[in-house]
């Protein structure tokens, strides 16, 4: 995946486009486009719809790029304070790469009634890597999250959007071997 | 006693339930017509605060009375915001209904918001919950398609936009201020009230904020009056409400309870948790949530589930997440685990609660390291002394309301974690010498 998209922007987009060299260009692709439109149409202010925007964003390329909070605030009409002000306070906004499984697991009461100490401790060993960092290759990351609603399933981990439930040492390995065999 | 009627589990193990066609088959949306074709907005809102419906996200206020704050002469829009930001531990109820169900919530939102008058409705969806902001999207275009909303809904003239906002991960957008300030596009910093967002909310206009079990109700009261949904629950807490019951228990999982039902049953009984898994005697229950004072056994064994009985016995019934704690857990490491939640989601703008919260959390840290010094337990009360009732909202009382009735509760396995015998000679005791200043 490239930082830069090589299809040519629509006329009216180019003539906002790049804001300066650091900011770089970006382009949704044509879907995320015409609901980057809708959001726009939709959201009652320009800085109602810098959230959902950035969303489109993570959701297109993965994590916010260097570059894209200013792109965003460029196309909402925003300030660049308020872009990063939302990036910085919510912990869903990536400014690095995530990596390609990223195993967030519950630490919160329920989870930890039920075991999730054990479970960190088993996929440090199995991924060798500590809690909050990443595998040198980008593989995989490991962290550990508060309560993500599922305190009777647990112990518990998020992995992209899926919830993996009622987890064992046993079931995670098996799960990382297929994520393994499918890349 | 009758049998409960299913308020708001009704359709959950039907297939497809989350699907219009499905709810509509099982009598989806009646509740909507009946309103739109034969009642003014005024009525809906007087039936729902008969019916005495209390809100279902924590506060426990009555939403009929929240309604009629709304004034319907403002000049600005009304606006309607459904909570489903669901993130206090031990709470996975709301996830229930988005997930198996999205069409009930839709059909209360679009009831509950003509009640007020509103035409502007959004549904704030916590961003982990990624597949259910998903879900509910597939349905809310459903809906529009079918005519239930937009323009004229049903022929009756009535208009509502209805939009699906993903949060982004901060637990404190579940209170009510800071998710309207997250829905502005702001840090979701809860507000200073009065004013109170029935009349200063959304953009400076009324908004009602009602969570998703509250609206998820307001069909079926339609449906069968407000007689009949008195006629379940107790006087003053009437109704059915979802509990979330987690822990070692044998059947964990989320069911829908008549109000002061003991909570023996639900941890024992038969329909509920049947009791604890093999080899674990239950020691204490947090039967409202992560934030509300603990239960010990014993006192789990005689409370009952409605806002007034739980009130006796010292606690809360909060957004009903029942998590049951086993005796071979260890009481100071699972408070830990819970302030350190509310030290990471401490939003910062208060000092009392983002340097409490800070400091609650650094003590039982060291406690467990076997660093504790011999006035912890002191300073831990003198913090939540400053903590409680200090701060704009309510997070820092959410520590100080586990912290307290841990300590109080299990005090020896605290004690136990401090130095014992002589103080060493160059101990400064901290909580003391904050005294010493006055």
């Amino acid at each position: 995946m490239s930082e830069e998209q090589s299809s040519p922007a629509p006329a009216e987009e180019a003539a906002q486009a790049p804001v300066d060299e650091a900011s770089g260009a970006f382009t949704f692709s044509e879907e995320r486009e015409a609901r980057f439109q809708e959001i726009v149409r939709r959201y009652p202010t320009a800085e109602s719809a810098i959230m959902p925007t950035l969303w489109l964003c993570q959701d297109e390329w993965g994590w916010l790029r260097p570059g894209m909070p200013e792109w965003v605030a460029h196309r909402l009409g925003v300030s660049l304070t308020r872009v990063y002000e939302l990036i910085t306070f919510y912990t869903m906004y990536y400014t690095e790469d995530p990596g390609r499984h990223n195993l967030q697991v519950c630490r919160n009461v329920s989870c930890h009634l039920m075991g999730a100490p054990r479970l960190v401790d088993h996929l440090r060993k199995r991924l060798g890597i500590e809690v909050g960092q990443t595998s040198p290759d980008g593989r995989w990351r490991l962290e550990v999250v508060e309560c993500l609603g599922a305190c009777g399933y647990g112990p518990m981990m998020q992995v992209g959007k899926r919830y993996y439930e009622h987890l064992t040492p046993e079931k995670v390995d098996a799960l990382i071997e297929e994520w393994s065999k499918s890349e | 006693m009758s049998e409960t009627p299913k308020i708001l589990l009704g359709n959950i193990g039907v297939e497809d339930s989350h699907t219009l066609a499905v709810y509509r088959s099982r009598g989806g949306y009646t509740a909507l017509e009946k309103a739109l074709r034969g009642l003014e907005p005024r009525q809906v809102l007087e039936t729902v605060k008969d019916s005495g419906l209390r809100g279902r996200g924590g506060a426990g206020f009555p939403t009929g009375v929240k309604w009629g704050f709304v004034p319907q002469d403002s000049g600005k829009p009304v606006y309607f915001l459904v909570n489903a930001d669901e993130s206090e531990p031990g709470t996975f109820k709301d996830r229930a209904i988005l997930d198996f169900d999205p069409h009930l919530m839709i059909e209360g939102t679009i009831l509950s918001s003509y009640a007020v008058n509103s035409h502007d409705a959004y549904i704030y969806i916590r961003g982990e919950y990624g597949w259910l902001v998903d879900r509910v999207q597939t349905a809310v275009d459903e809906a529009y398609e079918a005519g239930l909303l937009g323009k004229d809904i049903l022929g009756s003239g009535y208009d509502l936009e209805l939009i699906v906002h993903k949060g982004a991960g901060a637990y404190i957008c579940g209170e009510e201020t800071g998710l309207i300030n997250s829905l502005e596009g702001r840090k979701g910093q809860p507000r200073i009230k009065p004013p109170f967002p029935a009349v200063v909310g959304f953009l400076g206009a009324p908004t009602v904020v009602n969570n998703v079990e509250t609206v998820a109700a307001v069909p079926w009261i339609l449906n069968h009056g407000a007689d009949a949904y008195r006629a379940v629950g107790t006087e003053k807490s009437p109704g059915t409400k979802l509990f979330s019951l987690s822990g070692p228990v044998k059947r964990p999982g989320v069911y829908e309870v008549p109000l002061g039902l003991p909570l023996r049953e639900l941890i024992f009984g038969e329909d509920y948790g049947q009791g604890m898994v093999q080899g674990i005697e239950l020691k204490a229950c947090i039967p409202g949530g992560s934030s509300v004072p603990v239960l010990t056994a014993e006192e789990s064994m005689r409370a009952k589930l409605d806002y007034e009985s739980l009130a006796e016995v010292g606690t809360m019934l909060g957004s009903g997440g029942a998590i049951v704690i086993g005796d071979d857990a260890k009481m100071p490491e699972v408070l830990k685990v819970i302030l350190q939640f509310y030290h990471h989601e401490s939003c910062g703008q208060c000092t009392p609660c983002r340097e409490g919260t800070g400091w609650l959390d650094m003590i039982l840290d060291r406690m467990l390291a076997g660093e504790g010094r011999p006035d912890d337990l002191e300073l831990i009360e003198r913090l939540c002394q400053n903590m409680a009732g200090t701060t704009i909202c309510v997070l820092a009382d959410a520590a100080v309301m586990p912290a307290r009735s841990f300590i109080a509760k299990f005090k020896e396995e605290f004690e136990a974690l401090l130095p014992q015998g002589e103080e060493p000679e160059d101990f400064v005791p901290m909580a003391r010498a904050a005294e010493d200043w006055h």
